[in-house]
């Protein structure tokens, strides 16, 4: 049942060592400050799960919070890579990390497939692809009425999941709306969720079919303002692609990277600070 | 081929991809090069295309490219906005999708393509970004058009990984959904799958390309068709409306805040 409490006490309460975390946001509604407050806590040897891993996990890889990544796209969209997954990936640092390859359409699936209670989730896919040969979480099941031979991969089942989404009313109960990705899914295929708002409302005014993720659905709702920024929240503020344009640069070099991670997030005591920060160095 | 006839190498390719989409076309379609192509065709000769996103923006009309798969200009400019999960299973698998639009990091002569590593699979030399939705768009589309620039890099005699499925031998013994690649357009020319082996064929040069420049480009031995046509020079109005776009989109993602 969803508790209204601070974003710190949130991830001290579900954020766990070793934890399996999905941090979700196609795009958009990115749960940054989330992020941040996962990696000042100093959490290790999580495994992440994303379908779209970004600057936020390149940020808790690179921060050393990581031990395994579940993904199916890692990049800076529309810019390139994602360094600091490269640098892991490809020479260690700062620690090994352990990927598992994944194409959109299992993921998609598997977190559908988590919500619904189900074991494992079945699709026409990986056809004629490498992935098996090196996940060997892929498997090929046949279809007992008509012999066709599908892909299949086990449900998505994590421990806590984390999104960000406009509104929350007082009670928690939860509103987005705009691209919404995969985040009811991951939500209702964990066993806790963290959901950062970008404010509590009265009452949610929303249409009968609008995505809403009910009170007890959720485990703690935290109020922070501009809360995915760089990523955007539809009906508050825009994509600051300048900004991951920029990332580009700062997280290319191990020592910038740090740098930048020292100044806006670790000396940060809250999302505000990061954000006033910013601000004052002509980031925002 | 250089601006001295007007065009450069990219505005031509984008335009000679562009005119493959029809009115009648439901595409599917992948960030960059295809986005760009593939909005073109909706701002010229076919205003009525629909295009998708991965985001789950279906009949998106964005007045800007967007930089991600998920800026907020597609969500605005869409008929509607579906889950991820949705957009995966009941449109693409469900098979309402005719064409998928994809560019590449590095393609085979069979238009298999690597969008995961270079070098070995545990220890890569270059670890790339994966497939994204890539691997199930090469398969469950009625067909599929690539985007990419001609070179020794990008058309490479092996892949170290394949992420998505092309034509070929690869192709014997699974039962695919779609066609798969039918048309491979460079900033040389286009390639075509050879109607009895499927190997990716030269059929078309752009104006001011040569054999020669294309053969030099890639990493095999080039297979060129008996009769090579030259693709139409870009018309002042699709010049027009291509250099709008890309001015209005470097405005939008320099300034965003």
């Amino acid at each position: 049942m969803a508790e209204i409490m601070s974003l710190k006490e949130a991830v001290a309460a579900f954020v766990k060592d070793g934890a399996t975390v999905a941090m979700e946001g196609f795009t958009h509604l990115i749960p940054h400050a989330a992020a941040h407050e996962v990696i000042r806590q100093g959490r290790r040897d999580l495994t992440l799960v994303r379908m779209t891993p970004d600057i936020i996990y390149d940020q808790l890889i690179g921060m050393g919070c990581a031990a395994k990544l579940i993904f199916s796209w890692g990049g800076n969209p529309g810019v390139g890579s994602l360094h600091r997954l490269r640098d892991a990936v490809e020479n260690g640092w700062p620690g090994k990390l352990e990927i598992v390859e994944h194409a959109h359409a299992a993921m998609a699936n598997a977190y559908e497939a988590g919500a619904a209670g189900l074991p494992l989730a079945v699709f026409r896919g990986y056809l004629g692809t490498d992935h098996e040969t090196v996940n060997p979480d892929i498997k090929r099941i046949e279809c007992p009425f008509t012999g066709e031979v599908l892909a299949c991969v086990p449900s998505i089942r994590p421990d806590v999941a984390v999104i960000h989404a406009q509104q929350a009313d007082k009670r928690g109960n939860v509103l987005l709306w705009g691209i919404t990705g995969v985040q009811k899914e991951a939500v209702l295929a964990a066993k806790n969720a963290i959901v950062t708002v970008e404010e509590v409302v009265e009452e949610i005014d929303a249409a009968m079919n609008a995505t809403i993720l009910p009170r007890w659905t959720v485990s703690a709702v935290c109020v922070v303002p501009r809360g995915a920024h760089p990523s955007y929240a539809h009906g508050y503020y825009k994509r600051h692609n300048a900004f991951y344009k920029r990332w580009d640069e700062i997280a290319r070099d191990r020592d910038s990277f740090r740098e930048w991670m020292d100044r806006y997030v670790m000396s940060a005591e809250l999302f505000d600070d990061t954000w006033s920060k910013l601000k004052a160095d002509g980031y925002v | 081929m250089s601006d001295d006839q007007g065009f450069t190498r990219d505005e031509m390719m984008t335009v000679a991809a562009a005119r493959l989409l029809t009115n009648e076309t439901v595409c599917f379609v992948g960030i960059g090069l295809p986005s760009a192509a593939a909005n073109l065709a909706r701002l010229t000769r076919a205003p009525d295309v629909v295009l998708i996103y991965e985001s789950g923006t279906i009949a998106t009309k964005p007045d800007v490219l967007p930089l991600s798969i998920g800026d907020g200009e597609l969500a605005e400019t869409a008929r509607t906005v579906v889950s991820v999960p949705e957009m995966f299973r009941y449109w693409l698998q469900g098979g309402r999708i005719d064409v998928g639009f994809l560019g590449a990091a590095q393609i085979d002569r069979w238009g298999n393509i690597n969008t995961s590593v270079i070098g070995e699979y545990h220890t890569p030399k270059v670890r790339l970004p994966g497939g994204g939705g890539a691997p199930e768009i090469a398969t469950n589309t009625g067909e599929v058009y690539v985007i990419l620039r001609q070179s020794k890099r990008t058309f490479v005699d092996h892949l170290d990984f394949v992420t998505s499925l092309g034509g070929g031998p690869r192709r014997e013994g699974l039962k695919i959904p779609g066609k798969g690649p039918t048309k491979l357009i460079t900033d040389l020319g286009v390639l075509e799958p050879d109607p009895e082996t499927g190997e990716l064929t030269l059929v078309a040069l752009h104006k001011g390309s040569t054999v020669e420049q294309a053969v030099a480009a890639t990493g095999w031995p080039l297979k060129v068709a008996d009769t090579v046509v030259e693709t139409e020079a870009p018309t002042p109005d699709e010049l027009s409306v291509l250099r709008d776009l890309n001015a209005r989109t470097a405005k939008a993602h320099a300034g965003d805040a």
